[in-house]
């Protein structure tokens, strides 16, 4: 290269420096988002993999009422199977002592010997329990962190029916409750806690001397899982199996693996269209630039620069723009994906951690930035190797206008001649217009896209714990009983309100596809669960008939009308079948709904019951609570009110973490691109707008030509940017969508606000900058030399 | 004092299209240059002197009809053949000057000394044009006047073999004027640089081995000066 044209490279980028910046950060915001989240996604994934692994976490668990131990011997021999691990887990209730809030939990067992066994126990803080400790336990990290309970803190909890006093010995972590919940709610650190104690204490409380009640197998590399999972299915049918799973279908992986998976498509859809931006930028800027500098280069030219060398020099341009931008993104990428990292192994509890830029996805960030680079800047280089070299013996082409619509209709005349300018430029540039506006549209979207999520949680929780599900709490028995039980609930104090319903654990099958669910049996006339379709209208539940969910339905493959075979996971475990009558429309869980007489009906039961729901009065709260503590029989209690009330600060600081961090980049995006098309308006156009300022126009005229253009391109482009936005959200969701659960596409008026705001503002920021540079235009330097 | 041609133009055409309309900016030019001729054009503006300068100079091709430099066949050339013909052998002054304004005038004139493997300093072209305190200016701190100096010291640095200007004292008063076209006369003299001037000031034809007159797009005149003034001598 020669030495000269490297100079006025150098040259160049310092005049448009803020346009370079602005762009490489466009450029950064698409690469860092990209690195960041497709490398913390990739750490996460090997930190829980890691985790796993070093923890001998199960492949398969066999859930049972009461199993001997000796039939482990037995099962060891299956095909497939490198080790089993007995142990007992029940559910429970967890007082702390001074605090009303009712609490739930699981009791999970400890082996004698730490280092043996499956899904292990790493403690984090404290001691270990000893086998001949009759009062001490672990807790769950994650539950003593929400609730700042230290070892030595002393706990009740329900045992088998009775209160038992226990004392937190040390804070613990296992792989089987990185994120703990009881089944089917959210995952609520502060109501739902984990403790482990010696097998011993578990064995005689709950009565399973020499037995145990669940079962987890590691499986060797050629395990197959489905065939193993029947074999132990046949080999525990006696014991009161409730049906072998995978890992994948257990619940605190299938929850950890659905948060890694965002990590997923948030790196790859919201980078995408960053880059898409800074790809339509850099071509804007690259050809704007190349087109004021027509005459130099045609110069050039003349004077016998070739081809190659013009080419090189602008191709120079916005590499060292792209490579800044680069550098940048990787710098941004790496400090982001850090400290996302850092934020979900904290939430997931994962003993230790570890983050790297994923080699794969740095190396193709790269090569995207490169790709993106040259495509922006190919049409540009190629009009500057077909430009003639003729040219620069011409005066400066005066560009076309032509009459405009407005013209046309004759209303221009009523304009003032600034705003015909800001017309006829518009006009006569259609495509450049169209470009910017897409531009200032997508920040719009970006910014949409990345906040909407709130509107629809908001949504989720109205939708499943307000309109569906109308109780305050809900109660579940250790063992179903006969309806006569059911006056007991009624007169625990506080209650206004009380249903009973009878859930049935079945297996769902339709040909060769089969699922786990569980039915749910509520009265006809039920009012605190509702059964409702999609639109939210109540579906009617008759005996006899069987409503399921949407998404279970296309799991099934099957639609109303079809018939399905319904096998309960419990009792008499007979195989029958039901004809679907409705779909319902839940967005989360995948349920049948029947006749709670149908239910008891199906497991061989007369009219009986397993959950209550119950709509407490607020001011009787602590004593509802502390009624159901004292009822023996009564193994879970939800409180729906505090569980949503959690959820909402939770979510919502979540989102308003990443709905910032979006907004900044977003933000970038909209400064990028409002910002750049007007400096580089201001310098096509410095020329008309200097020989105006000379013919006696004002400032705030002069000014008005310029930033009209931006304005009617900011009007134009927020509404579709709020189209696409929508769009965009629902792309999204189609891709995180998973089974377990639908979130509603809602986008509420105030996301649209926020996005309009911030677009405005960046508006606002870049008008006044460019209004001080028409200011500080220099009259008769700009006369003097048309570059 | 003409030696063997060293341009050879036969029968030479350009048609421009714009949109609708056709412009026939050369109907049919034949004419040849001697090596170290001192060449003026003139004409009436629009008469086709800048479109013949461009073919001369390889920046165009005409539309028929056949222009040779020596042994290059200009009219068939390609653009990479074209390139390497002005690199080579051509130095320009534009009629709009063509600086690059994010270059010093030293650094306008570097542009053109890094091609050649024999230029003058720039340092020293700029000299020639009374420059030599003005080089780490930037055009947009140069006189209009001042810039085209720039261009002409830069169209010189490179010694050429032929020298082809446009206007090359369009914006400057007398005095500057005379000093420019000093420098053209030297490089004729002493360096037998072929020069080809287009001027609309008919006293510096004067000075010309031979004078082209350019009307409507064809050659009306071609009058040799049997006695030449030094542009010290010339009035106006
Ligand atoms: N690119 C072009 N497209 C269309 N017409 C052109 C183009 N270039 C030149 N012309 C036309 O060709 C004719 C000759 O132009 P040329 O520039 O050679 O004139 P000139 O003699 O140099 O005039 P002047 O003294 O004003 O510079 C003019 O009518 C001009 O309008
Ligand atoms: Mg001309």
């Amino acid at each position: 290269m020669v030495r000269p044209l490297n100079r006025k490279l150098l040259r160049d980028l310092w005049r448009l420096k803020s346009q370079v910046i602005t762009i490489a950060l466009v450029v950064a915001s698409g690469i860092g988002g990209y690195i960041g989240s497709l490398s913390a996604h990739a750490s996460l994934a090997a930190l829980r993999d890691g985790y796993y692994e070093s923890a001998r976490f199960a492949h398969v668990f066999a859930p049972v009422r009461r199993a001997p131990r000796a039939i482990v011997t037995r099962l060891r021999s299956l095909p497939g199977v490198l080790d089993l691990d007995p142990s007992i887990v029940a559910a429970t209730t967890i007082t702390i002592p001074g605090e009303s809030d009712l609490m739930t939990g699981q009791i999970v067992s400890l082996p004698r010997d730490p280092d043996s066994g499956m899904n292990r126990v790493v403690l984090a803080r404290g001691r270990w329990v000893e086998p001949d400790d009759d009062s001490g336990v672990l807790i769950s990290q994650s539950f003593a962190r929400a609730r700042g309970i230290q070892p030595g803190q002393r706990l009740s909890v329900l045992m088998n029916g009775r209160q038992q006093a226990v004392t937190v010995r040390g804070i613990a972590l296992s792989p089987a409750y990185i994120f703990a919940a009881s089944q089917g709610g959210f995952a609520d650190d502060t109501r739902f806690g984990v403790l482990w104690m010696p097998e011993n204490r578990l064995a005689s409380a709950y009565d399973l001397k020499g037995a145990f009640n669940l079962l987890s197998l590691r499986l060797g590399a050629h395990g197959d899982e489905r065939s193993i999972i029947t074999a132990v299915d046949k080999a525990l049918a006696n014991y009161g199996a409730a049906g072998a799973y995978a890992r994948k279908d257990q619940l605190s992986h299938k929850m950890l693996t659905q948060e890694i998976e965002e990590q997923r498509v948030f790196g790859t859809v919201l980078p995408s269209v960053f880059l898409a931006v800074a790809i339509f930028l850099l071509h804007v800027l690259l050809s704007r630039h190349i087109a004021t500098e027509r005459t130099q280069i045609a110069a050039l030219k003349a004077m016998g620069y070739g081809n190659g060398t013009i080419g090189a020099h602008y191709f120079a341009f916005t590499s060292v723009t792209v490579l800044f931008g680069v550098v940048l993104g990787v710098a941004v990428g790496y400090f982001f994906g850090r400290w996302m990292t850092g934020l979900y192994a904290r939430v997931f509890s994962f003993p230790d951690f570890h983050f790297a830029i994923v080699g794969w996805v740095g190396a193709s960030a790269v090569l995207l930035a490169v790709v993106s680079g040259v495509v922006a800047t190919f049409s540009a280089v190629r009009a500057v190797m077909r430009l003639p070299a003729a040219e620069a013996m011409r005066p400066p082409a005066a560009p076309h206008f032509h009459r405009t619509f407005l013209d046309r209709l004759r209303l221009g005349a009523l304009l003032p001649a600034p705003a015909r300018m800001v017309v006829r430029e518009i006009e006569r540039r259609p495509l450049r217009t169209s470009l910017t506006t897409l531009g200032i549209a997508s920040s719009a979207a970006i910014i949409i896209a990345g906040t909407w999520w709130g509107d629809a949680f908001a949504e989720l929780v109205d939708s499943e714990l307000f309109r569906r599900d109308r109780a305050d709490v809900l109660l579940a028995l250790n063992e179903p009983k006969a309806i006569g039980a059911f006056a007991e609930i009624r007169r625990l104090p506080g209650v206004l309100m009380a249903e009973a319903a009878r859930t049935v654990p079945v297996r769902l099958r339709h040909g060769a596809t089969e699922y786990r669910s569980a039915l749910l049996g509520l009265d006809p006339d039920a009012r605190l669960r509702r059964v409702q379709d999609a639109q939210g209208r109540d579906l009617p539940l008759t005996n006899g008939s069987l409503v399921i969910n949407d998404r279970l339905a296309r799991v099934l493959g099957v639609r109303v009308g079809d018939r399905i075979e319904v096998e309960p996971i419990e009792g008499t475990r007979r195989a029958t079948h039901l004809v679907i009558s409705a779909e319902s429309g839940d967005l989360m869980g995948m349920y049948g709904y029947v006749t709670r007489r149908d239910a008891a009906r199906l497991v061989g039961e007369g009219d009986t019951f397993n959950f209550a729901r119950v709509r407490v009065d607020a001011a009787q709260d602590a004593h509802f609570f502390e009624a159901v503590r004292n009822t023996p029989g009564i193994a879970a209690a939800g409180d729906k009110r505090r569980m949503v009330a959690n959820f909402r600060a939770t979510s919502q600081h979540n989102l308003l973490m990443f709905a910032t961090i979006l907004s900044v980049f977003a933000t970038c995006i909209a400064v990028g691109v409002v910002y750049n098309s007007a400096r580089i308006t201001l310098a096509e156009q410095s020329w008309e707008l200097a020989t105006l300022r000379v013919m006696g126009f004002t400032r705030a005229e002069v000014s008005w030509t310029l930033l009209g253009q931006l304005l009617v391109q900011m009007l134009i482009a927020l509404p579709i940017g709020f189209l696409i936005g929508h769009a965009l959200a629902a792309f999204i969701l189609d891709l995180i969508s998973s089974e377990e659960f639908r979130i509603p596409l809602v986008v509420d008026g105030g996301t649209y606000a926020l996005a309009g705001t911030v677009m405005l503002a960046a508006g606002v920021a870049t008008s006044l900058i460019v209004r001080r540079r028409i200011d500080q235009l220099d009259l008769i330097g700009v006369l003097k030399t048309r570059d | 004092m003409s030696g063997s041609p060293v341009f050879s133009a036969q029968g030479l055409t350009k048609v421009y299209q714009a949109g609708e309309v056709t412009v026939q900016a050369l109907r049919g030019v034949t004419f040849d240059v001697g090596a170290g001729e001192f060449v003026v054009m003139l004409g009436p503006s629009g008469s086709g002197k800048s479109t013949l300068l461009n073919i001369l100079g390889g920046l165009d091709v005409p539309t028929s009809g056949s222009v040779r430099w020596r042994d290059h066949d200009l009219s068939h050339a390609s653009e990479k053949e074209l390139t390497r013909y002005r690199r080579e052998h051509v130095g320009f002054v534009f009629q709009f000057y063509n600086l690059i304004p994010s270059l010093t005038a030293r650094e306008n004139v570097e542009l053109v000394t890094d091609l050649v493997p024999n230029p003058m300093t720039p340092e020293d072209a700029l000299n020639i044009v009374g420059l030599s305190a003005r080089l780490d200016h930037f055009p947009a701190q140069l006189s209009g006047g001042e810039q085209q100096r720039v261009a002409i010291a830069r169209a010189l640095a490179k010694r050429p073999e032929c020298l082809l200007c446009d206007e090359p004292t369009g914006a400057l008063d007398i005095e500057t004027g005379r000093l420019v076209l000093e420098a053209l006369a030297r490089a004729n003299e002493e360096l037998a640089t072929t020069t080809i001037v287009i001027t609309h000031n008919a006293t510096i034809s004067a000075m010309a081995h031979r004078v082209l007159k350019l009307a409507d797009g064809r050659l009306a005149a071609s009058e040799v000066n049997s006695h030449r003034l030094t542009p010290a001598e010339l009035q106006w």
